[in-house]
């Protein structure tokens, strides 16, 4: 495990720690548009016999981390958030959306620094101090390290045997490095997970690229050159389906493709998850090149 | 009998309205302090008990950094208060037809673009005379939860305090009246018995006796209603 995914050693308040309990955060995007993400990872984890509950009064993460200097204000979002993991005896919070992930996590980080976290502290006199220590991460650490591929393998009652998958990973997941969840110039954590399920992980070159993010607002024509890039990529190698973890990503790939550019569809990890444990049936797009396989 | 005159001096308290020092009862509503030191309000008062929300005001205490915001017939004075009348929180609603829009967040941030804005800072929870957790609703408006939002606003008096405070500028009061719109006319169970009551009605299977009692003499009403049927005790 990288040095910057252990745990924070600090942390002095009592907390109640259950095996199976695993505090989640769902995000917007998880309740709204992407409600299909929410539904298979929940299912899947049920399966593997986790007892996930939802973070209580949640709010938004943030979305977009500031870059700005003085940028006290865009902390109060995520750390609140923090403070509610630390109110429910917790010092582990679970994200599926990979924005979500990188706002939190790296809100986490900034307050590892005392005066940060003092001002922060001062300015939300609203509610008890965070303490520090809570620990941000996505699902497929969650799937990779808390849970191992071993595990998760075992877990399996229906591969995806013969099914070509690329991990798309995007931005959020992988960068900045201090955060990300992988080598963001080689990662393999996706891929790993997609092998665990019996799935076949292709590997493509732009499996990293931004799809062009919230330029899909102002500027959909850059958006459109980097979606047919990226699918273009992702059919070369022989991707049948592309893994997300981010919805603002699958929308992208999804509703800004260029004309004449291949039919990959798209999921969420989430969904692989629970196609493999047996929770939710392989879409039939996919099922029938799976007809093949000898098993 | 000889007229007994009782004096009781009030403690009097300094506060000021507007820059300028007034002396007022102690234990004096803000409002009623308004009107003692000689103003007549006809804008920013209503009811006077706390539910028309027009009063919304905002005051600042001695040596205290902080802008508070409350109702001012339901705050009293303190010593070194000092008020500012306001007549209104402008905000802009947004026009809609609700039978046209759906009851979702989409509908939500469509008209009211404004609350992606939100850094969830809670001053707007922090700023609500009705205690309400105002920020959650905005959190609940963001993912689409309609009817949390109509839930957890139901008791908002539509002040505008919040308003006025969000850094983000929101203007709370009309996305919760939307919300409650939009959740009374497609989210609430519908009151089937209500309408098969006014189906009844129109088909007029109340008439003959309607019109039987209103063609009586207020003698026979009278007759009547002594001889009706009460529950027994």
């Amino acid at each position: 495990m990288p040095a910057e995914l252990r745990p924070a050693e600090s942390h002095t308040s009592p907390v109640t720690r259950h095996a199976s309990r695993v505090l989640y955060f769902p995000g917007c995007a998880l309740k709204d548009q992407a409600q299909e993400y929410e539904r298979a990872t929940l299912a899947a984890l049920g399966k593997l016999g986790y007892k996930v509950e939802e973070l209580p009064r949640w709010n938004c993460c943030g979305t977009v981390y500031s870059l700005a200097q003085d940028d006290l204000m865009r902390h109060v979002g995520p750390v609140r958030n923090l403070i509610r993991v630390q109110e429910a005896g917790e010092e582990k919070l679970l994200t599926l959306c990979a924005m979500c992930y990188n706002t939190l996590r790296r809100s986490a980080e900034f307050v590892k620094d005392p005066e940060s976290l003092r001002r922060i502290n001062a300015f939300m006199d609203d509610e008890e101090d965070y303490r520090g220590g809570v620990r941000v991460l996505h699902l497929v650490q969650f799937l990779a390290e808390e849970i191992g591929e071993e595990a998760l393998s075992q877990a399996v009652v229906q591969p995806l045997e013969g099914l070509r998958l690329g991990a798309y990973y995007g931005c959020t997941l992988l960068r900045p490095k201090e955060i990300g969840v992988d080598d963001p110039d080689r990662p393999e954590i996706m891929e790993r997970i997609l092998q665990a399920l019996g799935a076949e992980p292709v590997l493509f070159p732009e499996r990293m690229e931004c799809c062009g993010a919230y330029l899909t607002v102002t500027r959909p024509d850059v958006v459109r050159e980097r979606v047919g890039e990226i699918l273009l990529s992702a059919a070369k190698a022989g991707a049948q389906a592309l893994l997300t973890a981010c919805p603002l990503c699958k929308f992208n790939l999804e509703e800004r493709r260029p004309l004449g550019t291949p039919k990959i569809p798209v999921y969420y990890v989430g969904e692989a998850l629970a196609w493999a444990l047996g929770v939710q049936e392989i879409p039939e797009e996919l099922a029938k090149s799976q007809a093949g396989v000898i098993r | 009998m000889d007229e007994v005159q009782v004096k009781v001096k009030p403690e009097m308290v300094t506060v000021y309205i507007m820059g300028q020092a007034y002396q007022v009862p102690a234990g004096l509503t803000i409002l009623k302090a308004l009107e003692y030191a000689g103003f007549r309000l006809v804008r920013g008062v209503g009811c006077r008990g706390g539910f028309c929300g027009a009063c919304a005001t905002v005051y600042r205490l001695p040596g205290d950094y902080r802008l508070y915001a409350d109702l001012a017939c339901q705050t009293t004075v303190k010593d070194g208060m000092y008020l500012a009348i306001l007549p209104f929180t402008p905000a802009e609603r947004r026009p809609y037809d609700i039978r046209k829009v759906k009851p979702t967040g989409e509908t939500l941030l469509a008209l009211y673009p404004e609350l992606a804005r939100c850094v969830a800072c809670n001053t707007c929870t922090k700023s609500c005379p009705q205690r309400l957790e105002v920020m959650d609703a905005v959190q609940a408006a963001l993912r689409g939860d309609v009817a949390k939002v109509a839930e957890l606003t139901f008791d908002c008096l539509s002040c505008g305090l919040c308003t006025m405070r969000c850094p983000a500028e929101i203007p709370h009061y009309h996305v919760w009246q939307l919300a409650r719109r939009l959740y009374g006319a497609y989210l609430a169970p519908k009151a089937e018995h209500l309408h098969r009551r006014v189906r009844e009605i129109e088909e007029g299977k109340f008439k003959e006796e309607l019109d039987r009692l209103t063609s009586l003499t207020e003698e026979e009403l009278r007759e009547l209603y002594k001889a009706r049927e009460i529950e027994p005790e």
